[in-house]
């Protein structure tokens, strides 16, 4: 499979990442350069394989239901969270109008 | 007298607390060897050198009290810039986390402050952790301290922990945290000539490091020899309920288990690693290592790891796929850039901050992340991949069913001169060919020096273990340190 101008644009966009029409001609043969090398996994017989999930064996731990259970990771950190925001407004963060 | 400079973790530790020297003055030291070289090699993004007196002054105060000194008591070290520090600017070498000053320690960098460790600063690395040669920085390219005879080329310090390798290798830090998702810890230290490993997937909290590909990345110590390596990985590693892929196993005592007698000790020579064209002095060096191990009382064993040639394109589906969903939280609202085009909205207030703030390397991964994880692609290209992933690993456990560790080359060259891969990042990628199959199977993998190629530069090679034996990885890698002899340094040109 291999990607042309569009698709690329279309993908940026799915990225949320701006591309101009410079950097998207660059960027079509790369990508088509890595995609025609990865491509070559089709050739690999992988009946009755699952896809891998987890690479160490590990159970899944649940946090305890309460409020706050860890100090760090918890709520009511209000200043904490907003400390690197560009544009926090009146303990929240700010971005441009969504609606109208 | 020996420079304090010179001095990796053990020495500097038991010095300290025999004081035979403050740990004051280690850290002065250090901060003005890191100030010297940091113009010309730009190994560091910000130096921090009031962290490192401020961390030895209370040691020095602690040991006066009669207090016990923690395992790294008076060692200053580097942190990648890759891993949290509360209050201190973590940019992961990016545009888009200029700036950033979290208000969290990571937990690897917490447990290290919690031993007696002090910070020299924040290092240099590949942005966002995707390079293997630091040239894709937002912060300038990081150049090795080693040379060739007659050159004054600048040479890669390997990546993405080139700022680690570079700065313990120039002796402007005893040690230093490197992270590995494909081979940034022991691509890095084979270039610099010194040790570095990566543990089993889940040993060290990945929580507070800047995320890459979440289900391969994982931190660990880069250091001089494989003893500090021990010592540091101590004090990294454990449990961490905050990281839910974290290990829940003690940390074993690595460091008074080491020893470098492999009798009865079984080692794998992958056959599938033997390619063709290969470098005459990689060659050599993993015939030597062979040789070694040998006299240390191993049997040599010959093993097959049949899907070795898949590993590295599965890797570049898999780590930008996980990249891509992991990079998605930079999008210009809760922290770092914000790029706003004037009436912009939403959607193109993201798109332009995305823009702006990732450099190319990061935007090619995350749109070939992107694509492989898209309606109509996502089986052909993603799940594909974690099934050839799943033979990947399996060849690990056949092939561990015949030895108790395998022993290869850490990388299939010298360092490069910068420039030298970077129009092509198909070339580039392809540096990484003996170091990602373990970290596709999360296995504990550590590279030591193994000697000079004959431009005079060093070459590494690489064990690798079953998953939870670190100890069977140090333990070889010292048997490997003791014979290979390496005391080449960088000469002092900066």
């Amino acid at each position: 499979m291999s990607v042309d101008t569009a698709t690329v644009a279309k993908i940026a966009s799915l990225a949320r990442i701006k591309v101009s029409e410079t950097e998207l001609e660059a960027m079509v043969p790369e990508l088509n350069g890595i995609l025609a090398w990865v491509e070559q996994l089709a050739e690999v017989d992988v009946t009755g394989i699952e896809p891998m999930t987890a690479v160490i064996p590990n159970t899944q731990r649940l946090r305890a239901d309460v409020v706050n259970a860890d100090p760090l990771t918890g709520g009511d950190m209000r200043e904490a969270v907003l400390a690197n925001a560009p544009a926090p407004e009146h303990g929240f963060f700010g971005v441009p109008k969504v609606i109208e | 007298m020996t420079a304090l400079t010179d001095l990796g973790i053990a020495a500097i530790r038991d010095g300290v607390a025999k004081g035979d020297f403050t740990a004051t003055e280690v850290a002065t030291a250090f901060n003005t060897a890191v100030a010297e070289a940091q113009p010309a090699l730009n190994a560091f993004i910000v130096t921090t050198p009031e962290k490192a007196l401020e961390a030895a002054a209370k040691v020095d105060a602690d040991r006066s009290a009669g207090k016990a000194l923690g395992a790294l008591a008076g060692v200053p070290i580097g942190m990648k810039d890759l891993f949290a520090t509360k209050g201190v600017q973590t940019t992961a070498a990016s545009k888009i986390l200029e700036g950033f000053k979290p208000q969290y320690e990571s937990t690897v960098s917490q447990k290290l402050w919690d031993a007696g460790a002090g910070m020299l600063g924040k290092l240099n690395l590949d942005q966002f952790a995707m390079g293997s040669s630091n040239e894709t920085s937002a912060f300038g390219n990081v150049i090795s301290p080693w040379r060739r005879p007659d050159s004054t080329a600048p040479l890669a310090p390997g990546g993405s922990s080139g700022g680690s390798s570079s700065a313990v290798s120039a002796r402007l830090a005893p040690a230093a945290t490197g992270t590995d998702t494909g081979g940034s810890i022991r691509q890095p230290a084979a270039f610099t000539g010194i040790s570095g490993i990566k543990p089993t997937y889940g040993r060290c909290s990945r929580w507070g490091i800047v995320a890459f590909a979440s289900s391969l990345d994982q931190a660990g110590p880069m250091a001089r020899d494989v003893t500090d390596c021990a010592i540091m990985l101590e004090a990294m590693a454990g449990f961490d309920p905050k990281d839910s892929t974290s290990l829940d196993l003690p940390v074993p005592a690595w460091t008074a288990s080491l020893s470098g007698d492999m009798k009865g000790k079984k080692v794998g020579i992958p056959r599938e690693y033997r390619l063709d064209g290969m470098d005459p002095d990689v060659a050599k060096s993993w015939d030597d290592g062979i040789a070694w191990l040998k006299d240390a009382g191993a049997e040599i064993v010959d093993i097959s790891l049949p899907h070795t040639k898949y590993a590295l394109p599965t890797y570049y589906i898999i780590a930008p796929a996980e990249a891509s969903s992991n990079l998605a939280r930079y999008d210009g609202v809760r922290y770092g850039l914000r790029d706003l085009p004037d009436g912009a909205g939403l959607q193109d207030m993201y798109a332009a901050t995305r823009a702006a703030g990732f450099g190319p390397e990061v935007k090619r991964r995350i749109l070939i992340g992107t694509y492989v994880l898209s309606a109509g692609f996502y089986d052909a290209y993603y799940t594909q991949a974690q099934k050839v992933r799943a033979l990947i690993a399996r060849d690990f456990t056949l092939a561990f069913e015949k030895c108790d560790v395998i022993l290869a080359p850490t990388a299939p060259s010298s360092a490069f001169a910068l420039g030298e891969k970077s129009a092509d990042p198909l070339e580039m990628y392809l540096n990484d060919v003996f170091s990602v199959p373990a970290s596709l199977a999360g296995l504990p993998a550590m590279s030591v020096p193994a000697g000079l190629d004959r431009s005079g530069l060093p070459l590494g090679l690489q064990v690798i273990g079953k998953a939870f034996d670190e100890q069977g990885v140090l333990n070889a890698g010292l048997a490997l340190e003791a014979r290979a002899q390496f005391t080449a340094r960088p000469e002092k040109w900066w």
